[in-house]
């Protein structure tokens, strides 16, 4: 049952990383090919990059390797979003197999991609001091894992609260509270501003719409395929057997 | 009751017991965290490979997934 599940999953995520290649390399690339174009016209970075010679073309970057980094990230997110939802089904009360899938998705999305998103925004490159790698990496590691902690403990609550206000009551309790306990969890993480005083904010601005919508196709991809294909898995097990023939 | 008898249109679906998912969710979840880190971070911060390698080359995933690159 997990395992059918499990595979699934990394299928699922593996469908909905093609669907988001396709997404990337239509809206993503022709910024991202833009923003390093000015990067090289910037004269600092030029003598870095001098010192240290690129092992990749920008056509490998941009075809196989973003295929192979996007691809990766879907068949593992995958996987993951299969257990989650294992473990979801059947405890989220009388939901069927495809709106959990549905939840889950955008439950994950919000937390794992747009929450940092909203803070940490993507930058292309040629934006982000290359002496604050370490501050951005950890702060944007921390506030992924925080954000999927408080969503954690607002389930909790949610159940917790559930036979006292009613289930509608209780959810709209329980994301209000996620609200709150995130948006302090974002004004306690420092400010960080890497946007070079001339880059341009249109090309800024499409870049990060580029990558949002990146994350939102895959997340929409892994679960809306998810659920009909976990869906078949579920009904063959728990289905009534059907009448013999007399 | 009546309305015993009438199957119910959708019944809370029987969970998968825990016990048969811990095993799954380790295997699984250390291996994602090793599949996201070498997409996400390697080469970053830190290196478990010398050179610049597998950075450069997920280096467009990294930048339009949202992750801090460089």
């Amino acid at each position: 049952m997990v395992r059918n599940l499990l595979v699934r999953g990394m299928l699922a995520g593996l469908v909905a990383a093609v669907l988001a290649l396709v997404f990337a390399w239509v809206f993503g690339e022709p910024e991202l090919g833009r923003a390093i174009v000015l990067e090289g016209a910037h004269v600092g970075h030029a003598a870095e990059e001098a010192a240290e010679p690129e092992p990749f073309s920008r056509a490998v970057q941009s075809t196989v390797g973003l295929a192979t980094a996007v691809g990766v990230y879907g068949v593992a997110i995958g996987g993951v979003f299969a257990l989650v939802f294992a473990f979801a089904y059947g405890r989220l009360g009388a939901l069927s197999a495809r709106a959990t899938a549905a939840l889950i998705a955008l439950g994950a999305f919000v937390t794992v991609a747009l929450v940092p998103f909203l803070k940490y925004p993507a930058n292309p490159p040629g934006v982000g001091d290359p002496d604050s790698i370490r501050e951005r990496t950890v702060v944007y590691f921390a506030l992924v894992a925080g954000s999927v902690a408080l969503a954690a403990v607002a389930l909790y609550l949610r159940r917790r609260l559930a036979p006292r206000y009613g289930g509608w009551n209780a959810t709209l309790l329980a994301v209000a509270a996620f609200l709150v306990a995130v948006t302090v969890a974002c004004l306690l993480l420092p400010v960080i501003d890497g946007v070079p005083a001339h880059f341009p904010a249109v090309l800024l601005w499409r870049f990060r719409l580029a990558s949002l919508g990146t994350q939102v196709t895959l997340w929409a991809g892994v679960g809306l395929i998810f659920g009909p294909l976990a869906e078949r898995v579920l009904t063959s097990r728990y289905a009534p057997a059907p009448a013999l023939p007399a | 009751m009546a309305q015993a008898a009438v199957p119910h249109s959708q019944p809370v679906p029987v969970s998968i017991p825990v016990r048969e998912l811990i095993p799954w969710a380790v295997f699984a979840g250390v291996l994602a965290i090793v599949l996201l880190y070498f997409v996400g971070a390697e080469q970053g911060v830190t290196a478990l490979i010398s050179g610049n390698g597998v950075h450069e080359f997920v280096h467009d995933g990294r930048h339009l997934l949202g992750f801090p690159c460089h």
